[in-house]
C-alpha cells in the first residue's frame, strides 16, 4: 500500500519544524522514526499534505541525568532507551517497558517522543510514563512549556500538543531503588498489548500504575493507587484496576475480558514490584 | 526529491517521490529484488535490511529518509562466492523451506548477533520476533543463529 502524495520538508532544527507546523496547521504531521505515522499513512488513515521530517535532529536524541529527574530527548530511539545504563539505574521501569515495544527493527527506528506524541492507548510506553509521573516538554513558536503526563492524553490519538507544537523532551522523576513490574498480554510476541500494566513502587513506598488499552487514551489506575495509599494489599487493590475505565471491544477481546485482564495483570505487576 | 543512498557499497542517486517507500526504491528503482515484500503492514520482517548497520523494516521508511545513509541488503552480505557465516549457517542447518522470509531473517539475525554475540536460545527467539516464517520453520532458524554464534563449526 502506497501512501497518498505529500510535500516533504526536512527540518534542520526544532525551531524550523515548529515554524513549518505554524504555517500549515493541521495539514502537517511530524515524522520522527515513522513507526506510528507511516503505517497509518499506508492505510490512508492519515493523509497529511505536508510531512515535516525531524528524524535528523540529533540534538534531540539524548539521555541526561538531571539530578532529580532523567531527561530524555524526544528523538531518542527505543533502542537507546532500552540499553541505557542511566535509564536502568534511575527509571528502570521505562527501560523494561521499552524493551517490549514492537520488535528489534521497530526499536531501531521508533522514538520515545514519537510513541508518546502519537497518543495511542495501545502503546506500552505511555503506561510507564503515567506510572513514573513523567513531565513532557512541548516546544512551540512562543517557546517551551511543561505538561504533566496526566494532562497530556486528551482523546483517541489526541494529545495536548497544539498544531504548532512539538514534543521535545520527556522528564522522568528519578526512581532510584524503585521496584517495578510490567505485564503485557498479547497473542503473538510482536503484537500490541490486548491489555498491559506498568507498576512502580518507589523507594519511599509511593506507587504508580498505568494501563495499556483500557480506555480511549492511556490511563492511570487511580483507584488502585488510592487503595494502596490507604493500606490495601496489592491483591486487594488490583481488584479495582478496571474502575473508571471504558475499554473498547475488538476482535481480540470484549469489554469484560479486558476488565478481567486489567485486574489479573495489575496483581501480577504489583507482585513483581514487591507488593 | 533528489536522494543519494549507498547500498552494498555502491552509491545510487535518483529523483524520487517523497511517498516512495524504501523497499520499493530498493526493488523497483535500484533493481535489487532480494529484499522481499511480505505483509505490507510492518509485521513480517521479510523486507528487513540494515541501515547504518542495524536491522530495519524497509517497508516502514520512506526512501527520502535514507538519503545519505549506508544500507546493506541481502545481496551485499556474501563476500563474492563465499557466503556470509549466517548464510552458511542457514544452509547447513536447513533453516528454510520456501525461502520467502529468508533474506529478512538473515539480515535480522546478523544485526541481532552484532548486538548480542553469545545469545541463549530464548534470546534468539525474542531477537527474531520481528520476522515471521509461515512455513513454521522457526526451530531450524533458531538453530542456525545459535550455530553461527558458536562459530559455525559442525
Amino acid at each position: 500500500m502506497i501512501p497518498a502524495a505529500f510535500d516533504y520538508v526536512r527540518a534542520g532544527s526544532a525551531e524550523e519544524a515548529v515554524a513549518t507546523l505554524a504555517t500549515h496547521g493541521d495539514e502537517a504531521k511530524l515524522l520522527a522514526g515513522g513507526h506510528s505515522l507511516i503505517p497509518l499513512m499506508r492505510f490512508r488513515l492519515a493523509r497529511p499534505a505536508v510531512v515535516v521530517d525531524i528524524g535528523r535532529l540529533d540534538d534531540l536524541s539524548y539521555i541526561r541525568d538531571g539530578g532529580d529527574h532523567v531527561a530524555i530527548g524526544a528523538l531518542t530511539r527505543h533502542r537507546d532507551v532500552e540499553t541505557s545504563d542511566l535509564v536502568a539505574a534511575r527509571a528502570g521501569l521505562l527501560g523494561e517497558v521499552t524493551s517490549h515495544v514492537g520488535d528489534p527493527q521497530v526499536r531501531h527506528r521508533g522514538t520515545l517522543g514519537g510513541a508518546v506524541a502519537h497518543g495511542d492507548p495501545a502503546s506500552d510506553i505511555p503506561s510507564a510514563l503515567i506510572a513514573l509521573g513523567a513531565t513532557l516538554v512541548a516546544t512551540g513558536p512562543q517557546g517551551s512549556r511543561e505538561i504533566s503526563v496526566d494532562d497530556f492524553f486528551s482523546g483517541f490519538l489526541e494529545t495536548a500538543l497544539a498544531d504548532d507544537e512539538m514534543l521535545t523532551e520527556v522528564r522522568i522523576p528519578a526512581a532510584d531503588g524503585a521496584r517495578w513490574g510490567f505485564e503485557k498480554f498479547n497473542r503473538r510476541a510482536q503484537d500490541w498489548a490486548i491489555v498491559g500494566v506498568s507498576a512502580v513502587v518507589r523507594a519511599g513506598g509511593d506507587v504508580g500504575v498505568g494501563l495499556v488499552n483500557m480506555d480511549s487514551t492511556p490511563v492511570r489506575a487511580a483507584a488502585v493507587e488510592s487503595a494502596l495509599a490507604g493500606g490495601a494489599s496489592g491483591a486487594e487493590a488490583a481488584e479495582l484496576a478496571a474502575e473508571g475505565c471504558e475499554p473498547t471491544e475488538d476482535l481480540n477481546a470484549g469489554v469484560e475480558y479486558r476488565r478481567h485482564l486489567a485486574r489479573v495483570l495489575t496483581r501480577r505487576a504489583l507482585e513483581a514490584a514487591g507488593l | 526529491m533528489e536522494i543519494s543512498v549507498t547500498i552494498n557499497g555502491t552509491t545510487h542517486s535518483h529523483d524520487v517521490e517523497p511517498r516512495t517507500l524504501l523497499v520499493h526504491y530498493i526493488r523497483d528503482v535500484v533493481g535489487l529484488t532480494g529484499t522481499n515484500i511480505g505483509c505490507d503492514t510492518s509485521s513480517c520482517g521479510a523486507c528487513t535490511i540494515h541501515v547504518n548497520g542495524e536491522s530495519v523494516k524497509s517497508c516502514t521508511m520512506f526512501a527520502v529518509q535514507a538519503d545519505g545513509e549506508d544500507l546493506l541488503t541481502i545481496e551485499g552480505l556474501a563476500d563474492g562466492d563465499t557466503l556470509h557465516p549466517m548464510q552458511e549457517s542457514f544452509r547447513q542447518c536447513h533453516a528454510l523451506q520456501c525461502g520467502y522470509c529468508t533474506p529478512g531473517m538473515v539480515m535480522a539475525a546478523v544485526s541481532f548477533l552484532d548486538e548480542n554475540p553469545d545469545p541463549s536460545e530464548r534470546e534468539v527467539r525474542l531477537g527474531l520476533e520481528g520476522n515471521l516464517c509461515r512455513c513454521t520453520g522457526y526451530h531450524n532458524i533458531v538453530k542456525a543463529v545459535l550455530h553461527c554464534a558458536a562459530g559455525g563449526e559442525q
